[in-house]
């Protein structure tokens, strides 16, 4: 039984049929890369996976938790999902330390020392122990990244999204990021991530989900799929990568 | 000939003039405390079109907005007793300038919340906080914090604005000063030092909005 199980998932936004029937699985442990052309429902799919999105038809399975159409309660399912985002969306009144106590302690009610206990294990992981009293806007993006993914982690999630989260780092800042989710990827966290960055995708996923048009046009094992894609759409989205 | 400037026959009300600003400070405090708080919960109503408080809201605002102050005093002072609702001149005023403050940062606030940028709601969706959580933890405190220069101004608008309550006998700094130089006839001096009073105690609700904010709103927690 897999981790995540996407079942015949449909979204529209009015009259824009964005996902046109995904199926998709992810193992606990597996790295999934999503990739595929702007506009072809990346980011759309990732967040219903923590019900950002409602959905209109399907369903998804998280460790257990359900949703489907009109389901309205989705915190079952963001306490097994983690996300982060491209443009970090830190609480900027809040340090370092704070923003990655919060959920655990007005979410799970941790108490005060353990939550603080927690945030510095987070905080450890991601090299930026000595921020813990630092506030966002003091850091770069890159180490901002890196305090978004500890935070997400402090909610202890099954699995993380990341929704293209180097996009909007300078590049010197980009290796830094992926450090840490590679990291991540062999303490074997289960990862889906929706990235530009083809190398990385290749080197770290378990699994490349090619989207287009709202389907999953192929999917299979990274290497085998640069290789030798079997659908001229892939071909094609992987020579424009080669080219840029 | 000349006027001859006499401040003695004012400073011999010393008492009463500080009374009245006293009054007038606490009249300001308490409408600002308890109209900032009307104002986070008609902001909140509306934002989050919870029906039917954010049609109320939005007609409470208007009719605020829209109306004298001195009219809106005049009708809770004189106009609630004839529907048998009776009350002093004090509870009149405090009541004028709760309502009236309330309407204002309704509107300031709801901007303010506006302000915060979706990216903030959905981190704060996706690490499971619920609506409330998300508004107490991650929204007000930033959306204050746009708004308190706005906030600050219109909190000295209604202690200036305060001053109508002398028409109702509300026995704050305007009542003293009317009453004091009803006694002496020293018209000029009195009003002279009364605006002084006035102008010391809106540099005083500044700096200390100013100090609020800063320790409660955009400081630091720890
Ligand atoms: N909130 C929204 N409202 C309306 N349309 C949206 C919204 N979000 C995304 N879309 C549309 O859904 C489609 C897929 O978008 P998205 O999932 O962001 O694609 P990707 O991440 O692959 O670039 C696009 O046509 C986009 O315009
Ligand atoms: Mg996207």
């Amino acid at each position: 039984m897999s981790l995540v199980s996407i079942h015949q998932l449909h979204k529209h936004f009015g009259d824009n049929h964005v996902l046109k029937g995904i199926d998709l699985n992810v193992d606990e442990g597996q790295v999934i890369a999503l990739i595929g052309r702007s506009g072809s429902g990346k980011s759309t799919l990732l967040r219903t996976i923590n019900g950002l999105e409602c959905i209109d038809a399907g369903e998804i399975t998280v460790d257990g938790a359900k949703i489907q159409a009109g389901a309205k309660d989705m915190r079952p399912l963001r306490l097994k999902v983690g996300m982060v985002f491209q443009q970090f969306n830190l609480f900027p009144h809040l340090s370092v330390g704070e923003n990655v106590m919060l959920a655990p302690k007005i979410v799970k009610k941790t108490d005060p020392a353990q939550a603080q206990e927690l945030a510095e294990q987070m905080l450890a992981k991601v090299g930026l122990s000595e921020k813990f009293d630092a506030f966002p806007g003091e850091l770069s993006g890159g180490q901002q990244q890196r305090v978004a993914i500890a935070r997400a982690l402090a909610m202890q999630p099954k699995v993380m999204l990341c929704d293209e989260i180097t996009s909007a780092l300078d590049p010197e800042l980009v290796s830094e990021v992926l450090s840490v989710v590679k990291q991540l990827a062999n303490e074997g966290m289960t990862l889906v991530m929706v990235t530009h960055e083809m190398r990385f995708a290749r080197e770290v996923g378990d699994k490349l989900v090619f989207m287009h048009q709202g389907r999953v046009h192929e999917e299979g094992p990274p290497e085998a799929l640069f290789n030798a894609p079997s659908t001229p759409e892939l071909a094609a989205f992987i020579g424009a990568i080669d080219q840029a | 000939m000349a006027y001859e400037f006499e401040f003695a026959p004012v400073l011999e009300y010393t008492d009463l003039l500080l009374k009245g600003a006293f009054f007038t400070i606490a009249l300001t405090a308490v409408g600002a405390v308890f109209g900032i708080g009307l104002g986070i919960i008609g902001a909140v109503c509306r934002a989050w079109r919870l029906q039917p408080f954010a049609a109320l809201f939005a007609v409470y605002v208007e009719l605020i907005r829209n109306t004298p102050f001195l009219v809106q005093l005049f009708f809770i002072f004189f106009g609630l007793p004839s529907l048998g609702i009776h009350i002093g001149e004090w509870e009149a005023a405090v009541l004028a300038m709760v309502i009236n403050l309330g309407a204002y940062s309704t509107e300031i606030i709801r901007a303010g919340i506006a302000s915060v940028p979706k990216g903030q709601l959905e981190a704060a969706a996706s690490l499971a906080m619920n609506r409330y959580e998300s508004f107490r933890y991650v929204v007000l405190r930033p959306a204050l914090q746009t708004v308190w220069p706005a906030l600050t101004s219109q909190v000295i608008i209604v202690m200036l604005g305060s001053a109508v309550c002398s028409q109702i006998a509300t026995e704050e700094l305007t009542f003293a000063a009317n009453f004091i130089q009803s006694r002496n006839f020293r018209a000029f001096e009195t009003y002279f030092i009364t605006t002084a009073i006035y102008f010391a105690i809106a540099i005083m609700i500044r700096q200390l909005m100013l100090a609020i904010g800063k320790r409660y709103i955009s400081g630091r927690l720890s």
